[in-house]
């Protein structure tokens, strides 16, 4: 009986409507690829052919030579250390605010009270704080401070103490708030203070997670700064930068392979550190 | 009681862990000779405050929030023309790394996956431009060749995790290699595709507003070049767009995440 119907239908019976879908899909991209100004043509211009041609030429053989490698592992070390500096005052501003905002540790919740509206208006707003904090990209902070503080690690370390800042904040209230409340809640209805509420009712639960994705930021941030160094705020991105500008393929090959080896040393690390810490 | 002594136990190896961490941590601030102290000085804090006032009040005239709708719409376009053109490259991709034609090349196209996927968006922008020119195609095909990395592998674990009845079936009654792939495989990983690619669109909308620092259009050019002619009001008004974006971005895919419910995860 199957098998007739088969032979009846040869067909794709959704046949029609998946055709539907593609010319509908096609007629909602098209302007998207006309605002995109998409153009594989441009990719096989002359002109364009030839400097990549010759830039890519450059990366073999990678640049090797002494000075430029000690320039590459100094840029290198920069990076590392911006990260984890920049992790390191990310902590110190998103601890506080975390703490404002984690309702578990409240204690105007607990019951009717004076000061119930007010803690609740004052967590509504460092909640805002937060998300301003985060929503703002660390290469746009590094942009703008570059013109403050001048090229070089500062502004990096500063962009990601406010953009990962906010995200850590976010994430360990959000942590505080998901573990097994009941502990610090029990504290806290007993009369203890909030300290002892978060250090013996939440953290015993919640610090493997809350380390773990500290490590993990700290991995993302080795990226970002090497991102950054493209708008000037030093590492390994400001060398690369200067290198592409001089379609010095050579050197850019040679950071691209220092940069790899670094991510995959942070993973390395980053791994280790969680079975640690964790 | 037995709690008690477990959470005093001394741990030798978190202690030296910690150790460690603590002098890295200080060797880095010192390596970088950051002069953040200087920051606190009463001179610095009256320079920076003049610097942030220059920001404000941000420039809300129409012609330049014209310009700010252009560059969001551009941003909007190169993230999800690159998320699409990444779904393609990474299918084609994950076919070979998912194992389908032999090992050699499974290891080959992983090689592949992986570096793609280890080179940032931004570095693979300053490339595209050199190729591409400056502007959003740049930025579009920036975005398509890291993403395809991303899904490539998330793909090919997909292909490979799925079950081999459906397509085996087909096989073994006649059907030609590429339907048993399309009627037997395909419709059981495509909401996981889905799903994966909707993921990285949301990532890649906030990175397309970046990649204009290196010349990819979007916001990130218009913010780059409101900067460099030190035109504080309307640079404000570019990056409260940026956060608006993102805020928008969050709350709709919060939204869909929810309303897709468990299925999606």
């Amino acid at each position: 009986m199957l098998l007739n119907q088969a032979v009846a239908h040869p067909r794709d019976p959704d046949a029609r409507r998946r055709a539907t879908a593609l010319v509908v899909a096609i007629i909602v991209m098209w302007p998207l690829l006309v605002i995109a100004q998409f153009n594989p043509a441009i990719l096989f211009d002359a002109k364009n052919l030839a400097t990549m041609a010759a830039f890519l030429r450059g990366f073999v053989p990678p640049a090797l030579s002494a000075e430029f490698l000690g320039l590459v592992m100094k840029s290198a070390l920069e990076t590392l250390a911006i990260a984890t500096t920049g992790i390191t005052l990310a902590f110190v501003v998103a601890v506080p605010l975390a703490l404002a905002v984690t309702r578990s540790l409240s204690i105007s919740r607990i019951g009717p009270g004076p000061g119930l509206w007010r803690a609740t208006a004052l967590r509504a707003v460092v909640r805002s704080l937060l998300t301003i904090l985060r929503g703002v990209p660390e290469l746009v902070w590094a942009l703008v401070f570059v013109r403050v503080l001048g090229l070089g690690p500062a502004a990096a370390v500063l962009a990601l103490a406010i953009t990962y800042g906010g995200m850590l904040g976010k994430v360990y209230a959000e942590i505080l708030e998901s573990t097994d409340t009941a502990p610090a809640r029990a504290l806290l209805e007993s009369g203890s203070p909030q300290g002892a509420a978060l250090l013996y009712g939440l953290l015993p639960n919640a610090a493997p997670e809350i380390v773990s994705y500290s490590v993990y930021r700290w991995e993302c941030a080795i990226r970002a700064s090497v991102m950054m160094g493209f708008v000037g705020a030093g590492g390994l991105g400001q060398l690369m930068d200067q290198a592409m500008k001089l379609l010095n393929g050579g050197e850019v090959a040679t950071i691209l392979i220092v940069f790899l080896l670094l991510v995959q040393l942070a993973d390395a690390i980053s791994a280790h550190l969680r079975k640690q810490l964790a | 009681m037995r709690d008690e002594a477990k959470a005093f136990q001394f741990c030798l190896s978190c202690a030296l862990t910690l150790a460690v961490l603590a002098s890295v941590i200080v060797a880095s601030f010192g390596y970088l000779h950051l002069g953040l102290e200087r920051l606190l000085s009463a001179e610095a804090i009256a320079d920076m405050r003049n610097f942030i006032v220059s920001f404000f009040p941000p420039d809300v005239s129409a012609g330049f929030l014209r310009k700010i709708a252009r560059g969001a719409l551009e941003t909007l376009a190169i993230s999800a023309v690159g998320t699409l053109l990444a779904m393609m490259l990474g299918l084609m991709l994950a076919l070979p790394a998912s194992g389908r034609y032999g090992r050699a090349l499974r290891a080959a196209t992983r090689f592949v996956l992986n570096l793609l996927r280890s080179i940032p968006e931004l570095v693979w922008a300053t490339l595209m431009v050199l190729a591409a020119g400056l502007g959003p195609f740049a930025g579009t095909l920036a975005l398509g060749l890291h993403t395809s990395g991303v899904l490539g592998r998330l793909f090919a674990e997909a292909l490979e995790n799925s079950p081999a009845e459906p397509s085996d079936a087909l096989r073994q009654s006649g059907a030609p290699r590429a339907f048993a792939f399309l009627y037997g495989t395909l419709p059981g990983v495509l909401p996981q595709f889905v799903a994966y690619a909707l993921y990285r669109w949301e990532m890649n909308i906030r990175m397309a507003a970046i990649l204009g620092f290196v010349g990819a259009g979007g916001l990130g050019q218009l913010l780059y070049y409101e900067l460099s002619l030190l035109h504080q009001a309307q640079a404000c008004s570019v990056i409260i767009a940026m956060l608006l974006l993102t805020l928008a971005v969050d709350a709709l895919s919060a939204k869909v995440r929810k309303g897709l419910g468990r299925a999606y995860g």
